[in-house]
């Protein structure tokens, strides 16, 4: 079952819509609490990363009786080193965006750390995709 | 509709239930539809919040409260009674007459329930400090607790597992009873409820815990005993009642029922949020993980104006709120059964983990859940998505579920039908039947003509 949604850059009061909607159909299949939460926080923090750091981008989510696989890609500036990303506390978020409380540096590491597969495509100048798998 | 696990505290009355519909829109877990012209209840996605016993115009359902008359299989009968109550009356009636009143009903024994607040108050505290999970989510409110466990099962661990000041009561009074000598199967501890979902919440406890009370009185229906009783001047002359009362009250017990009584007396960030729609508002936002800053405790209140808009509770929900608050404002910090309290009950608080009680929309089997999801999905496309409520579930997408489990058809919606009418492919009088189907037999006679006949 595929559910896709559309993330504008720079709007953080909808960022966050297509973790909840991912969440509520997790729900309502009855995935354990434990897992949906997991989910959440994944694709929360990548969503969040669409909005704060590109120029907007697509969430694709792909459910099966196995699994949820989350593809998010992005049209923006790319990771420059993607292993310093990964690093906790680094972060290359304005100002602005760590006031409304976000770009903290957790956002890759903690998709890592909650996934059970992370799988990183990014050109400079061009765009990010994230590839997340987690086993229900 | 569905097997029932749970103790219910809201049932049904068939022969009153006039399949109005005011209940299925209002219920938060869209635990209500109405077929042949009767609300039905899938009895295990209630959460007893009673929502729908305050909007329905006919009193069709009915609070599966105790009888009165049961209280005397006791011998010595204690009656708890929230601060609620009190305030439910006009000032110039005394509390000193409404509990002659309570005694000559057959109490023996008339206590205020929030004695235990500032035993407690002293107890939440110590178990915010510790706790890993933030923020902490007050175990008070029992809708608040079921409304957890069928929609919000990821946030269970959140619920502090301390037991409500009510249950803190009353085995402070068995304790006491026990202490002095007196045999347990003589007493009966009774609680006059101004809330559905405690009826619930004393029969099928939850955190592996048993009620010591013996039985759950209905609010509304003693209010208007004890009304009846002072209007028609029919109660003991003053210091002439038989019933031991015992009062005592702090300032803290007095609020706590209200919005923020909890929520003030909690060190560290406590937010006070009532109101379902709002509780489920900021939960939803809780899940989502969006919440970013630290909140160490929420109390969580069902109601409009907490316990003061109770589903039981006679009057406005704020002058019952003022009349508490005056109240407060000239009652004492601390009462004078705190220590005793804490002697007979701090050891006694605690209570065990809350199960979730999962609410299957689709199915067991996630292979077959996501088939019917998909199914359901397809269907939400030509549904018009206008939740009128004319096919009998709540909503579009409620009716979409509802088809894919087999317990409605794409005709029960009133646009597919208008659609196949125009196409030819349903007949007017197989719609009208449809419609008697949800709604009930004659349900669309002329009523302007019968009643001028």
């Amino acid at each position: 079952m595929r559910a896709e949604y559309d993330v504008a850059a720079g709007d953080f009061t909808r960022a966050g819509y297509a973790s909840s909607a991912i969440k509520k159909t997790l729900k309502q299949l009855g995935v354990s609490p434990v897992v949906v939460r997991r989910v959440v926080i994944a694709v929360y923090e990548a969503e969040v990363n669409i909005v704060a750091h590109s120029y907007g981008g697509r969430i694709t989510a792909d459910i099966e009786p196995e699994g949820i696989n989350v593809t998010l890609a992005d049209t923006g500036p790319g990771i420059p080193d993607v292993e310093k990303a990964m690093q906790k506390g680094f972060s290359t978020a304005s100002k602005e965006v760590r006031e409304m409380g976000f770009g903290a540096g957790m956002g890759l590491p903690n998709i890592k750390d909650n996934a059970d597969e992370l799988r990183i495509e990014t050109e400079v100048g061009k765009g990010t995709t994230l590839h997340i798998f987690i086993k229900f | 509709m569905e097997h029932n696990t749970f103790h219910k505290a809201l049932e049904i009355q068939p022969e009153l239930c006039i399949g109005c519909s005011h209940c299925i829109k209002v219920c938060p877990t869209e635990a209500l539809r109405v077929s042949g012209g009767k609300a039905l209840l899938y009895a295990d996605w209630c959460i007893d919040c009673g929502r729908c016993f305050r909007v329905c115009p006919n009193r069709a359902i009915r609070v599966v409260d105790d009888d009165l008359a049961d209280i005397f299989s006791y011998k010595y009968r204690v009656l708890l009674v929230p601060a609620v109550f009190y305030a439910q009356f006009e000032k110039k009636v005394p509390s000193e007459a409404v509990n002659d009143i309570l005694g000559e009903m057959g109490f023996s024994e008339v206590c205020t329930v929030e004695q235990s607040v500032d035993t407690l108050a002293d107890e939440i505290n110590a178990y915010v400090r510790g706790a890993s999970v933030r923020p902490v989510i007050s175990s008070f409110c029992p809708a608040v607790i079921r409304l957890i466990q069928v929609r919000f099962p990821s946030l269970i661990d959140h619920i502090m597992l301390l037991l409500p000041p009510i249950e803190v009561t009353a085995q402070y009074y068995v304790r006491k009873w026990v202490n002095g000598g007196g045999d347990p199967s003589e007493l009966g501890v009774f609680y006059l409820t101004p809330c559905i979902a405690k009826i619930a919440a004393v029969k099928s406890p939850v955190g592996g815990y048993e009620s010591p009370i013996s039985g759950v009185i209905n609010m509304d229906y003693v209010y208007n005993k004890v009304l009846y009783a002072y209007k028609n001047k029919n109660f003991p002359a003053p210091g002439s009642g038989t019933e031991v009362v015992n009062d005592a009250i702090s300032s803290k017990g007095l609020r706590w029922p209200l919005t923020g009584g909890e929520a003030s007396l909690v060190e560290g960030r406590a937010l006070a949020i009532d109101g379902m729609s709002n509780v489920i508002e900021f939960l939803e936002k809780l899940e989502d993980e969006e919440i970013e800053d630290t909140v160490d405790y929420l109390e969580l209140r069902g109601c409009d104006e907490s316990c003061a808009g109770g589903i039981l509770v006679q009057g406005n929900r704020f002058l019952v709120a003022d009349n508490i608050r005056c109240s407060a404002a000239s009652a004492q910090d601390r009462h004078s059964l705190a220590k005793e309290y804490r002697r007979l009950c701090s050891a006694h608080i605690k209570m065990d983990a809350v199960e979730p009680r999962s609410m299957v929309k689709y199915d067991r089997d996630i292979n077959v859940a996501i088939k019917k999801m998909e199914m359901a999905g397809m269907l939400r496309k030509i549904l018009p998505d206008i939740d009128c409520g004319a096919c009998g579930a709540p909503s579009c997408e409620a009716l979409a579920a509802d088809i894919v489990r087999d317990d409605a058809t794409l005709n029960n919606c009133i646009f597919m039908q208008a659609r196949f009418e125009k196409e030819g492919s349903l007949l007017v009088g197989e719609a009208i039947d449809l419609m008697e189907k949800v709604w009930g037999k004659d349900r669309f006679i002329n009523k302007e003509q019968s009643k001028t006949e």
